[in-house]
């Protein structure tokens, strides 16, 4: 088959599928373990220097924050993160130093609340490189395509653009109708941190709201993390299994992180901490403010839990929830 | 007499007319929100709203920051998924999509990933996130943005999202959907369409008290006028209620 155009951004998380195939059979167990553990130990053993990262949620929409201090905390050097709508959790790791390279669907923005300063200072002076470009369609696509073992899915987006001249995607003439069609890498991320609404001690989960793309990130990651609001009895997952997003057999560690989404929100359960969002986009358009930021909310707490009680504790929490219902 | 209402309720008004009732949009964040929104609290009760992140047909209570906010399933048909939104835009079940730019040129490709060369960036944007998708698959694309003679660009930094590329028939020989593309780009200072014979951008639409000349003054490359030439109405007083009932703490309607 003729290629017709090749992106020349760089192609990550990409592996032959019989390659992925092998890596599954030795590395993934089919039995049910208890696989609860700390943050601490979460990210030890499945975050390492040099990894392709990938943070579930969408945004500031239930993102695995407590994993993402973590990651800062333990100082892990030369990540590539998925920039897949990609927005609080890249900043923070941007700035601090933990990811030095993206591809790129969205980031460096906070929405609505405008440009991260933190993670644009760091592209713009040449601190963390952009090495391909992609479409949130795009990314989820690549993710879907690992998540069924091919090595492409083919597609109907960035064609005639810079974007594609800018991502890994290739272009050939579909073979039936003859158009030109756009083809999506598979990608497999290292680890993906998925945050969820519940799930067992053995990482069945159940997600309330928007699955957003966690149920091809999560097929597609060779190591998952998830951190969940609450763990519940393995009964009340059997009792709906067809509310389960997430099964146990693609699961490495299960975290008990309740409000561990926050600042970013939790759907129907609490909302954004706009004031806390607000005082990191405020601090950290400065270096030394960014680490200032970091000092006080990461380093200067032991853990989550002590991270919670200073953004204010159950009273800020209770405040977050009430907005979260439309009650305040 | 009317009061005086400010360019961003005009912007939300003159977006949320374009709206049909029965139709569906593809909604991004910010101001295609206030317009959806608006268009459903006025003439279009059943425009059936979706959003990237999975959100379908939602009764939305009140503005929401993020495409991904529970906002934006609040009441809806569906939670689902990017997969799902972005499978049915592919396969023709979008009507509308909605907007915003950074850089637009006369043939409506759009700009917002970076300010200057792509490796060593001047200012380093966001990127395509679902611009491109929806850019790609719905049948008409509509813009907001402000327009300036540097967001009206002759020549794009960065081709983010497709208009209709080189020209007529682009779109397609470059394999993207048959008859797609941009519908209409609403500024601060008038409303455009694309010529049929060229597929690049003319003045359709004049907002109250703006001339031809400042529409020229604010782009970098020459805008043909329609004939004939509309203005655009006023917002009413029944809009502006309804643009505070949506956005009650101003992040976006001052």
């Amino acid at each position: 088959m003729d290629i017709l155009q090749e992106g020349h951004g760089q192609l990550v998380g990409w592996h032959d599928p019989d390659e992925n195939r092998q890596w599954v059979l030795e590395h993934k167990p089919r039995d049910l373990a208890d696989k609860r553990m700390t943050v601490a130990e979460a990210v030890t053993r499945f975050v390492h220097d040099g990894d392709f990262i990938a943070s579930g949620g969408f945004g500031h929409v239930r993102v695995g924050m407590a994993a993402i201090y973590e990651i800062i905390r333990q100082g892990r050097r030369r990540l590539i993160m998925a920039g897949k709508t990609a927005v609080h959790d890249a900043d923070l790791l941007i700035a601090a130093g933990c990811v030095d390279r993206v591809e790129v669907a969205y980031c460096f923005g906070h929405e609505l609340r405008g440009l991260s300063p933190a993670s644009r200072r760091m592209v713009e002076a040449g601190h963390c490189q952009v090495i391909a470009e992609i479409s949130n369609a795009g990314y989820q696509w690549r993710f879907m395509a690992a998540a069924m073992g091919l090595p492409f899915i083919p597609s109907r987006n960035l064609l005639g653009t810079d974007t594609l001249a800018y991502s890994s995607a290739k272009v050939v003439a579909d073979p039936w109708s003859g158009k030109p069609i756009c083809l999506l890498p598979a990608c497999y991320p290292d680890v993906a941190i998925i945050h969820v609404t519940r799930c067992d001690r053995f990482g069945n989960a159940q997600i309330d709201g928007t699955l957003i793309e966690d149920f091809e990130l999560a097929r597609a990651a060779r190591r998952l993390i998830l951190t969940t609001e609450e763990i519940v009895p393995e009964e009340q997952i059997r009792d709906a299994p067809w509310r389960t997003v997430v099964p146990f057999y693609l699961v490495d560690a299960v975290v008990e992180t309740p409000y561990g989404s926050h600042p970013c929100q939790m759907p129907r359960r609490y909302y954004f901490d706009e004031e806390h969002i607000r005082e990191w986009m405020h601090r950290s358009a400065t270096a030394e403010g960014a680490e200032a930021y970091f000092q006080e909310f990461v380093f200067g707490v032991a853990d989550f839990d002590a991270y919670l009680e200073k953004i204010g504790g159950l009273k800020r929490l209770l405040y977050l929830r009430q907005v979260e219902e439309l009650r305040a | 007499m009317e009061a005086s209402y400010s360019p961003t309720e005009l912007l939300a008004c003159v977006a949320a007319r374009l709206l049909e009732d029965r139709k569906s949009v593809f909604v991004g964040t910010g101001l295609p929100m206030i317009a959806a929104m608006l268009a459903q609290r006025t003439h279009a009760p059943d425009l059936l709203i979706i959003f990237e992140a999975g959100g379908i047909g939602p009764q939305i209570p009140v503005l929401p920051i993020s495409v991904g906010d529970s906002r934006t399933f609040h009441k809806a048909v569906a939670a689902s998924s990017m997969h799902d939104v972005m499978s049915i835009s592919q396969a023709g079940y979008l009507d509308y999509g909605f907007l915003g730019a950074a850089q637009i040129d006369p043939f409506g490709n759009i700009n917002t990933t970076v300010i200057g060369e792509h490796d060593h960036p001047t200012v380093r944007l966001p990127g395509s996130g679902g611009a491109n998708d929806v850019g790609s698959f719905c049948h008409r694309t509509i813009i907001i943005m402000r327009q300036d003679r540097r967001k009206f660009a002759a020549q794009l930094d960065f081709l983010t999202t497709p208009g209709y590329l080189t020209g007529p028939g682009a779109r397609e020989r470059a394999g993207l959907p048959a008859d797609t593309g941009p519908h209409r780009v609403i500024t601060q200072l008038g409303v455009y369409d694309f010529a049929d014979t060229t597929k690049t951008m003319r003045l359709l639409v004049l907002h109250p008290g703006v001339t031809v000349d400042e529409i020229q003054a604010n782009s970098s490359f020459q805008i043909p006028v329609a004939e004939p030439l509309d203005t655009s109405p006023a917002p009413t007083i029944e809009e502006r209620r309804i643009l505070r009932e949506i956005d009650p703490t101003g992040l976006l309607i001052k």
